[in-house]
């Protein structure tokens, strides 16, 4: 069993104040995540990420389509007992302590009150605010409540994890426990799905990803399939300030630092550039292929003037 | 009452608590205080009218001003700070949450109005320096009070489902005035014809009657309450409050929380 069936979910909202007009949020969006998987969610403000967690939470109705998580249907009780989640910049009740709204939390997930006292010290240990644990959130930091935020959604041991930008807020410090907490996650067994804007994270995590732009899913698949798909560029460095004219019709970038250039050619123009070099007599210092990365891939895929284009749902 | 409705209710009640709502019994206290010594010095055999009249409408006006501007936020303000989406994504209903909103700030104005009851029964003990077999109206008064708190809740919480809370506390606070007159629209509606008396019958029926929750003067001046009274009037805002509440869960039942 898949642990989340997404079928032709969509979201359409009325905008404007007197002559409301259809606005699309999230066109048909088909996708399935199996279990023990970590999958990203990746996109721009406004591709509709945020809009498609809160339909699999049921806080949005879909205008369309369906979906299920561990074969269950949104808003199913049986199922949001067995789920965890995190909202994007989470807010909490702010006159309670940690410890007390970990236990409200765990009780609403249907924990006893002896399971929730004795759970709730573990995962403040967890999330390192064990010396914070009666001290009112309204004191707290941005980084202490996402603590306190991802505490809650693996409190109750949920076999999917949602998680909308967990790492936002975040020093980098906090970033890399975030990551390690993940990781902890997944081999525990969990299905985690999480959306975010750091790719580099999504890189390093993620089993697959998929990519979200304006409403539509452009890409689905495993990072290195995906970053193989474009070719790849080499990076050259020579002693000299000398740059020869082929490279611009090569279509390389050369930066000339002191006495030496760094070049980025295309993979596919290794042989030309180099027979450049040699033509004017350069001595190559070296000679090095550079992976694609997600954010390269990511960039295109969703191009510049678009990525900065429309804003939240 | 299941378990989710009594943790959402008794974090509704915590809340109120930590944010000072009760602090009024510190001003409710100081008044009682000042009117029993005032009204010893200058009344003349009346100083029981006096206490009870002042005591049971500054516990009906403190109530009422608590129920509207805690009962606007209950909802609205959990959907601007986002942290209804941690309550509604676990096996919370939605009506669950409505219902558990709705009996937290109840209970917050059941034990409030309990320590008020307490200074205006201390008032008076000072006043007559003993209880009348005509004090227990004084308990009867305040049973009706917290029924209307009860219909002011459920409206303040209706509005909040909706609308913003400056509307929310509009709306609510012109129902509880209109409601006050609810007896005169009444008969009101009673002397018009036609379609007219139709419309005016409805919207007569349709705004809570406060009025006849409102049984203070009476006690006041040692006069008993029927105990039909009491069952039709504890039927009435059970029956209004539910139907309120009702309607509160089908409208947030269909919300969107964008």
């Amino acid at each position: 069993m898949s642990a989340i069936e997404i079928l032709g979910l969509e979201k359409t909202y009325p905008v404007g104040f007197w002559r409301k007009r259809p606005k699309r949020a999230l066109k048909p969006l088909s996708l399935t995540i199996e279990e023990g998987e970590i999958f990203g969610f990746l996109g721009p403000n406004g591709a509709g990420k945020t809009t498609t967690l809160k339909m699999l939470m049921g806080l949005v109705f879909p205008s369309g389509g369906t979906a299920r998580i561990l074969g269950r249907p949104i808003g199913d009780p049986a199922m949001q007992a067995q789920i965890g989640f995190l909202p994007e910049q989470p807010y909490f009740y702010d006159h309670l302590t940690p410890r007390e709204l970990l236990t409200y939390y765990g009780q609403l997930s249907g924990l006893t009150t002896k399971e929730a006292e004795r759970k709730v010290p573990e995962m403040l240990d967890r999330v390192g605010l064990r010396d914070a644990a009666n001290v009112q959130l309204r004191k707290f930091s941005k980084g202490m409540l996402q603590r306190v935020g991802i505490a809650q959604s693996i409190l109750h041991n949920p076999k999917v994890v949602f998680l909308d930008e967990p790492m936002s807020g975040l020093d980098p410090m906090g970033r890399h426990e975030v990551r390690d907490l993940i990781e902890q996650l997944k081999h525990e067994g969990k299905t985690i799905f999480f959306s975010t804007h750091i790719l580099s994270d999504a890189e390093a995590l993620c089993d697959r990803v998929a990519i979200l732009h304006l409403g539509e899913l452009r890409k689905v698949g495993a990072v290195a399939d995906l970053t193989s798909a474009i070719g790849g560029r080499i990076e050259l460095v020579w002693r000299g300030a000398t740059i020869p004219q082929a490279f611009s019709a090569l279509g390389a970038e050369c930066h000339a630092t002191g006495d030496t250039v760094r070049a980025l050619v295309p993979e596919s123009s290794q042989e030309a550039a180099m027979e450049a070099l040699r033509r004017e007599g350069l001595r190559l210092i070296s000679l090095t292929p550079l992976r694609t990365s997600l954010e390269d891939y990511f960039v295109s895929q969703v191009k510049p003037s678009e990525a900065t284009a429309g804003g939240k749902p | 009452m299941s378990g989710r409705i009594l943790h959402i209710a008794s974090n509704t009640f915590r809340e109120a608590v930590r944010d000072r709502v009760l602090y009024n019994l510190i001003v409710f206290a100081l008044l009682m205080c000042g009117a029993a010594i005032l009204v010893g010095q200058i009344s003349i055999d009346i100083e029981r009218l006096v206490v009870v009249n002042l005591g049971l409408t500054a516990i009906s006006i403190f109530g009422i001003v608590i129920a509207i501007f805690i009962g606007i936020g209950l909802v609205s303000k959990e959907i601007e700070k986002r942290t209804l989406y941690t309550v509604l994504s676990r096996p919370v209903r939605r009506w669950e949450f409505i219902a558990g909103k709705f009996f937290g700030l109840a209970g917050t104005l059941i034990v409030n109005t309990f320590f008020m009851a307490i200074g205006v029964f201390a008032a008076l003990l000072y006043v007559s320096h003993h209880f009348q077999a005509s004090d227990a109206g004084v308990l009867v008064a305040l049973y009706f009070i917290i029924l209307q708190f009860l219909i002011i809740v459920a409206l303040a919480l209706f509005f909040s489902s909706f609308s913003s809370p400056l509307l929310s506390a509009i709306f609510a606070f012109a129902l509880f005035i209109i409601g006050t007159f609810a007896e005169d629209l009444r008969g009101f509606a009673a002397l018009t014809h036609g379609a007219e008396r139709w419309l005016a019958t409805g919207a007569a029926y349709l705004v809570p009657n406060i009025s006849a929750l409102n049984v203070i003067s009476q006690v006041a001046h040692g006069e008993p309450v029927a105990g039909q009274l009491i069952l039709y009037n504890t039927g009435y805002a059970l029956l209004y409050s539910a139907m309120v509440l009702f309607g509160a869960i089908l409208i947030f039942e269909h919300r969107n929380l964008k």
